[in-house]
């Protein structure tokens, strides 16, 4: 670890060090260190099991891990808040299999998500506001979807759920996003679309993507954390870390 | 707020409803006996038992068929209101027991009892025990959801546990230490605020009040399925998790509608026990609990409406049948029950509703398992 590393604590927007999780005595992350900065853009690639999952179940609080600090903005600990809580805090995660609310229509997914107070009395007495509508209908715009808002999310084809799922998080308007292999099952227009709709969102957000589609990643044109075995293996420009012979052994091949 | 929350479909429900209970009692009270279009008093109860369950019904439609919360326990709630009646309806008997105590119940008599236990206190006035059938089946829901929903039991093992519970009631119940009436339960009833409870006019009353009652609940029910509420208990039921990620508490929301639900539940079990004339610990027995949730199925799940149908048609085949062959109806509710599951997996609603794919609040049958 780099003698700067504990420094950033406080000026990360997301700061993880020294983290381990051990399920049944495997160890999914082991002294994990990791940094999101505001408005960053940060793919992170590994071969199956190198613990890129854990490591969001760690951050989104699905997960408590056994050591180590996962601090929020400079000031929150992680390892202290549950899903619901972490969402509120400004952590907006999409997972690998789309997961819409398939009997909703798009555009109530699209409400849902909205940032807005989350208490049961709250919604119970919730009125759609102009402001919410207008925002509806720009995140239909931003993720395609105009022509299917009154259409239920069930019928959606699958890169049209990614596009929902995605709109959704931006609705939720976090701090940062977590994006779990966004391109899978898409077309290669449909993946490219999704990486320039990425970088597109970038700068107002922080946005983490984990992806195995190396064209894709090329596509974010950005920095790349390569994890392996529940550790950080290299780190830097996607030139760079194709370069380091480690990760050409153990996820790259020859 | 309410007009916004009533769809054609419930406008027609609440207008067959007005229907029932405007025509029933006028058949009873104002047709002579013997001439045609008259009903007998009987019938009248009858049909006010079936409006008990179809409020209970959509209790349990709340719960299930928007928030996917399968309980099989709701009997026990229904049951609590109803002995919170009973015991009301216990001490309006007075001094007319027939030990001719002017405080305690004859059971209590007989058990030798010389005072009334803490628990029966306030229930001689109405106002206390009508609260009471409320107050008592929501604290329990309220108190068990709490632990169940933020530990996180969900599924068959929230099933099996409230399953367990209307089952540990149920042998509490029957023990005469509990306070009452043992295997017996609480009867003998006389009066309700000074009405007759044998009298026709006072069983077309109960009868009248069953069926605002369910229209009430049944408009609260839409009230809360048709705010944006409404949408997070649907969005819990399809996919929990991800409402999680969206920052919703999960279990608060849960919280609420299993205690609103309980407490609905509680009331009907109020209206149930005078229309009756009796309120005893087989009323809590799993098999009742059972038989509201394929109540709910045969209906419809998630429409409310459905649910009500539903508990209407079960209630009557089972009328009609327990009458017919006394055998049979525990086979013919287990076969309607996987008829239904294989069939019609919306209910007579989705089978009535050819209007195309479900929308929010739809049925769960075709719903996709959550990863």
């Amino acid at each position: 670890m780099s003698p700067s590393f504990s420094g950033r604590a406080t000026s990360a927007l997301l700061y993880i060090d020294g983290v381990s999780k051990t399920f049944d005595g495997f160890r999914a992350i082991n002294s994990l260190s990791f940094i999101v900065d505001p408005g960053e853009l940060h793919a992170v690639i590994g071969p199956n099991g190198a613990g890129k999952t854990t490591m969001m179940d760690i951050i989104t609080g699905k997960t408590r891990p056994d050591a180590g600090t996962v601090l929020w903005d400079g000031r929150v600990d992680l390892t202290h808040v549950d899903e619901a809580g972490s969402a509120r805090l400004g952590i907006g995660r999409k997972f690998q299999k789309p997961t819409v609310f398939e009997t909703h229509t798009v555009e109530d997914n699209l409400l849902l998500a909205l940032n807005a107070d989350r208490g049961v009395f709250a919604t119970l007495m919730a009125r759609l506001t102009s402001a919410q509508a207008t925002r509806i209908d720009e995140l239909l715009a931003l993720v395609r979807l105009e022509d299917r808002r009154h259409d239920l999310a069930g019928g959606l084809s699958h890169g049209q759920k990614q596009w929902l799922e995605i709109g959704m998080l931006l609705a939720q308007d976090p701090k940062l996003l977590l994006v779990d292999e966004p391109a899978a099952g898409m077309t290669d227009e449909e993946t490219m679309r999704t990486a320039q709709l990425l970088r597109a969102i970038a700068g107002d957000h922080a946005v983490v993507v984990v992806e195995h589609d190396m064209e894709f990643v090329k596509a974010l044109d950005c920095r790349v954390t390569v994890l392996h075995q529940g550790t950080v293996l290299a780190d830097g420009s996607l030139a760079h870390v194709s370069a380091v012979p480690e990760v050409i052994d153990v996820y790259l091949g020859r | 707020m309410i007009l916004r929350a009533l769809d054609r479909r419930s406008w027609i429900f609440l207008g067959l409803l007005f229907i029932v209970v405007v025509a029933v009692p006028v058949a009873n009270l104002a047709l002579e006996p013997g001439s045609a279009g008259h009903l007998p008093s009987f019938a009248v109860s009858l049909f006010g038992k079936y409006l008990c369950y179809a409020l209970l019904a959509v209790a349990l439609d709340l719960v299930w068929g928007y928030c996917g919360i399968l309980s099989l326990g709701h009997g026990a709630f229904f049951a609590l209101g109803g002995y919170a009646m009973g015991m009301h309806l216990m001490r309006e008997i007075g001094p007319r027991g027939v030990y001719g105590d002017p405080v305690l119940p004859d059971f209590m008599v007989f058990l030798n009892w010389d005072a009334l236990p803490w628990f029966w206190y306030g229930f001689d006035m109405f106002w206390f025990a009508l609260a009471m059938t409320m107050i008592v089946p929501g604290l329990l829901a309220f108190v068990f959801g709490w632990l169940a929903f933020r530990s996180r039991v969900t599924g068959v093992y929230l099933s099996i546990i409230t399953q367990a519970l209307t089952y540990a009631l149920m042998l509490a119940f029957f023990r005469n230490e509990m306070g009452f009436g043992g295997n017996n339960g609480l009867t003998d009833f006389k009066d309700v605020l000074g009405f007759d409870l044998q009298s026709d006019a006072t069983r077309a009353g109960l009868f009248v009040l069953s069926g605002l009652a369910l229209a009430a609940g049944f408009i609260l029910c839409r009230v809360i399925v048709t705010s944006k509420a409404g949408k997070v208990l649907v969005a819990v039921r399809d996919a929990e998790s991800r409402t999680r990620f969206l920052g919703y508490r999960v279990e608060s929301y849960k919280l609420f509608v299993f205690t609103v639900s309980a407490m609905l539940a509680g009331l009907a079990g109020a209206l149930y026990t005078p229309q009756v004339g009796i309120i005893n610990p087989s009323e809590f027995s799993p098999a009742n609990s059972i038989e509201i949730v394929i109540m709910v199925a045969l209906g419809g799940r998630g429409t409310l409406v459905g649910a009500a149908l539903g508990a209407i048609v079960v209630g009557a085949a089972n009328t009609l049948l327990t009458g017919w062959f006394p055998d049979f109806w525990l086979f013919v509710l287990g076969g309607l029950f996987v008829a239904v599951t294989l069939f019609m997996p919306r209910g007579i609603l989705g089978v009535l509703d050819r209007r195309g794919p479900m929308r929010g609040g739809a049925p769960v049958g075709l719903r996709r398992k959550e990863a």
